[in-house]
């Protein structure tokens, strides 16, 4: 266990009082330094939005990227380096709006990525429009008579489209937070940990009264998240309980990057740049 | 009989998708080289699978060719739309070869002196070869025969092209050539000028296309890592790429769309990888954005923009060169890029490995501008002429591990220096724990998107680099006699054809010159303001509606041309077509 101090940055959040953004950040601290990962060893990879500043407030590898792609980026990282520990950090209207076919993508392709999702349901840093997780007829100022739309359902998705790991949790409550971050990196493969956050300025229905009234814990209750028939119909709760925890998980599912042939001898980052020159002249034999 | 011309002529294969134009072209025109002579060849088929009207065309001389040229001596037509639509770029005397049993008029095929060759190809294929989808290989060895090219160098390529189906297709193959050789001799070659002799060749000589240029330029150059979406012209680059991944250790992925394409580029060359996408016009726009960030977070990244007819889907399978000013300024905001254009096959493979050390020396977007002239062309070089020894490979700045475990104090990835140039640190060190990032932002990275001060030394710091990369932007090649009385203005594809015309302009005693630019960003002011002191009559040449180039030059030098020669059907610029719109300029001044 490694003293979280060691990822503090001298940057002070410039996230509202009470936002559940500064959960997130403990969390993912927690998380790393109970799995005695140095900030050298994880890059995270963020997109834009309130949210996305969280590595900024951080002292880690990091890239924030542009919206909707931190999973692309991400994802060549991991594929240039898949030695480094690769998290995304992204807002809902990030992953599941604009980047949502990345998202869908990355399910299938299960890279040894973790995907953190700070789903506040609402548009945050432009002030208040309603996102793709946004429940039908939330008022917002782009939806004065309600959204028409029916919400993105993402730990559904998440679990048809392949994702071999797949969790909820809740900003309000860190401690079980960075629980589930942790395993989430510690498993092989991509894994989604959605959390439910409090935007205490632009969302008044989902707020730290309306979860903490709903939210049950899966791995108290006994939950085999080996079941994906069964997590996927756990994934549509949502009223009076609301399950966090792990829905959904499979181990030994081979990773993108362990079944692409250029990465057999190891990451292409530590491999000298050129060629043989006989490879070189072998490739001009084809053209001979 | 008139006199016969030795190896110098045009020939053109033509017939629908899925008729082997594309595969039967290429195995001859690799037969011809194989005989010694210098090949280029073009191809224009249409956006679809099967049918259409596609040709393959094949230059042949003596000496090296830069360009194709439109008038046809020897047609190999296999449908009739492909005899009634092209019998017409025969010249006089030319000949058209086409199976007997097609129903065409001998009469249509024979006006202007062309020469009608029917022949029972698919009788040929059929009872010497037992299936007439052989129809195409009697039609090759049949114009191996009316140019009375020594059947060896037919069978060579027949056996190794069709080697991977079995000894018994090769050998069926080889009979019904051979068949439609002696048809062909037996009955036309007397009456055919036109003929090919083999050569010695002293030095070495290889065939590739642009895009096999640009895969092995980038291979050369240590790329390990491309990430494209499937888009014609540049699909092949990937494709190229991929057959070559598992060997040359390269990642190729092919992503979901353009958007990941550039970003997981950017992503693999954040860690520090040698990486690139190739795209068209359509998919680079969906890359704008992120170029941008790669302009911003300061990420060498190469970008080849394979160019083709727009706006939107355009013209998908022709080319154009109408591109230049959006590569130029695409993404919001102002940040340093590199735009290169290569012109010959050569400069493909040098111009990619230049790129590749200009990304990582100036950490910035490196833009390859090609197009589908150049993607498909395809000559023979000199194998001498892509020499590793003389691929540099040059990271820039960048620390090694020695250098980041001696540095005090923490690693600033921009700081501040006096060329633009922050020096690079790979992560996966302890000191390199850095943020790269796509807000404005301070030494370290942090978001600094507030304070102006901030702004201005971070932005001036980002644009230097481009001062600093002007250094080692080439000038112009100029091309032709010191005093001319007329000057090319050119960059890019087009490189082969305003040769070729320069050429024949000097022959007829008309002092012309070409100015062709290969780096057309920065833009080298200094080496080009004198060369337009003493370039008589300037005539921007470009394969676009507006002259695009032209504008560029004006807008940094001031200086007008005098005239354009511009073309926008979709088809590429040639000498003759250049040559035409000349001396229709001569006239109307």
């Amino acid at each position: 266990m490694l003293d979280v101090k060691i990822y503090n940055s001298p940057v002070k959040p410039t996230w509202c009082p009470g936002c559940g953004d500064y959960g997130i950040l403990n969390a993912v601290k927690a998380a790393l330094a109970q799995l005695e990962i140095l900030p050298h060893e994880v890059a995270i990879f963020t997109g834009i939005g309130c949210g996305s500043k969280l590595p900024d407030y951080m002292t880690v590898t990091a890239f924030t990227t542009i919206h909707g792609r931190p999973i692309p980026v991400a994802t060549g990282a991991k594929l240039a380096n898949p030695k480094m520990h690769i998290l995304v950090v992204a807002g809902d209207g990030d992953t599941y709006g604009i980047g949502a076919n990345h998202f869908i993508q990355a399910l299938r392709r299960n890279p040894d990525i973790t995907l953190i999702v700070e789903n506040n349901m609402v548009y945050g840093l432009t002030k208040g429009q309603y996102a793709p997780t946004s429940q039908k007829g939330m008022v917002t100022s782009t939806t004065p008579e309600g959204a028409i739309e029916v919400a993105l359902n993402p730990l559904a998705m998440a679990i048809t489209g392949g994702a071999t790991f797949v969790a909820r949790g809740f900003s309000g409550d860190p401690k079980h937070l960075a629980w589930l971050i942790a395993e989430a990196i510690k498993h092989k493969g991509f894994s989604l940990v959605d959390v439910l956050q409090p935007c205490v300025v632009y969302n008044k229905v989902q707020t730290y009264d309306f979860y903490r009234e709903r939210v049950y814990k899966l791995e108290e209750e006994g939950w085999d998240p080996a079941d994906r028939k069964a997590a996927w119909e756990k994934a549509h709760e949502w009223g009076d309980r609301i399950p966090i925890g792990i829905f959904y998980r499979v181990e030994g599912e081979p990773t993108y990057e362990d079944q692409v042939p250029a990465l057999r001898e190891g990451a292409l980052t530590t491999q000298p740049v050129g060629l043989d020159p006989q490879a070189f002249e072998a490739l001009l034999n084809e053209f001979a | 009989m008139a006199e016969s011309t030795v190896n110098n002529m045009t020939i053109r294969l033509a017939g629908e998708a899925g008729q082997g134009v594309d595969t039967g072209g290429a195995g001859f025109a690799k037969a011809l080289a194989n005989a010694g002579l210098w090949v280029f060849t073009t191809s224009e088929f249409m956006s679809r699978i099967r049918g259409g009207l596609n040709f393959y065309q094949i230059r042949v001389a003596d000496h090296p060719l830069y360009s194709h040229v439109e008038p046809v001596n020897l047609l190999l037509a296999f449908t009739e739309e492909a005899v009634s639509e092209y019998a017409g770029t025969v010249v006089p005397g030319g000949g058209v070869i086409y199976d007997q049993g097609l129903k065409v008029r001998e009469e249509m095929v024979a006006r202007n002196g062309v020469q009608a060759f029917p022949m029972p190809l698919v009788k040929i294929a059929q009872e010497v070869g037992g299936n007439r989808i052989m129809m195409n290989t009697a039609a090759l060895g049949a114009a191996a025969g009316v140019v009375e090219l020594p059947f060896e160098f037919i069978a060579e390529i027949i056996q190794r092209n069709f080697r991977r189906k079995g000894d018994a297709v090769a050998e069926a193959n080889l009979k019904v050539a051979e068949a439609g050789y002696r048809y062909a001799r037996e009955h036309y070659a007397a009456g055919f000028p036109w003929k090919l002799q083999p050569r010695k060749t002293s030095r070495p000589r290889l065939m590739m296309t642009g895009n096999q240029a640009i895969g092995l330029g980038a291979l050369a150059a240590g790329c390990r890592f491309i990430s494209a979406y499937p888009m014609t012209p540049a699909s092949s680059i990937m494709e190229w790429i991929a057959a070559h991944g598992a060997r040359y250790k390269v990642v190729v992925k092919q992503t979901e769309d353009e958007i990941a394409a550039i970003t997981m580029a950017i992503g693999a060359a954040f860690m520090g990888a040698r990486a690139m996408t190739a795209t068209s016009g359509g998919g680079f726009s969906l890359m704008v954005e992120a170029l941008g960030l790669a302009g911003m977070a300061e990420i060498p990244v190469v970008v080849v923009e394979s160019q083709r007819p727009g706006p939107s889907t355009g013209m998908p399978t022709k080319t154009e060169q109408g591109d230049l000013l959006f590569v130029l300024h695409a993404s919001q905001g102002e940040f340093p890029r590199i735009v290169l254009a290569p012109g010959t096959i050569e400069q493909c493979f040098w111009t990619m490995v230049r790129a590749f050390n200009l990304a990582e020396k100036y950490q910035c977007p490196v833009i390859v501008l090609t197009d589908n002239y150049m993607a498909f062309q395809a000559r023979t070089v000199l194998r001498q002429d892509f020499d590793y020894t003389k691929v540099e490979i040059d990271r820039g700045a960048l620390l090694t591990k020695e250098e980041l475990e001696q540095m005090e104090g923490p690693y600033l990835r921009y700081k501040i220096t006096e060329s633009g140039i922050s020096p690079r640190a790979l992560p996966g060190h302890p000191k390199a724990v850095f943020q790269a990032c796509s807000d404005e932002h301070d030494e370290y990275g942090h978001f600094e998107d507030e304070d102006a001060e901030n702004r201005v030394k971070m932005q001036s710091k980002r644009m230097r680099k481009l001062r600093t990369a002007l250094a080692e932007i080439r000038p112009p090649e100029v091309y032709g006699p010191e005093d001319p009385e007329v000057t090319f203005l050119t960059w890019g594809t087009t490189y082969g054809p305003v040769r070729e015309a320069v050429d024949i302009l000097n022959s007829q005693g008309v002092r012309a010159r070409m100015l062709h630019f290969v780096d057309i960003w920065p833009f080298p002011v200094d080496a080009v303001l004198p060369l337009l002191e003493r370039s008589g009559r300037l005539v921007a040449v470009e394969n676009n509606g507006t002259g695009q180039f032209a504008h560029l030059l004006r807008a940094m030098t001031g200086r007008e041309v005098d005239d354009r020669i511009l073309r926008f059907d979709g088809r590429p610029l040639s000498p003759d077509y250049i040559l035409r719109k000349f001396e229709e300029a001569r006239i109307h001044a």
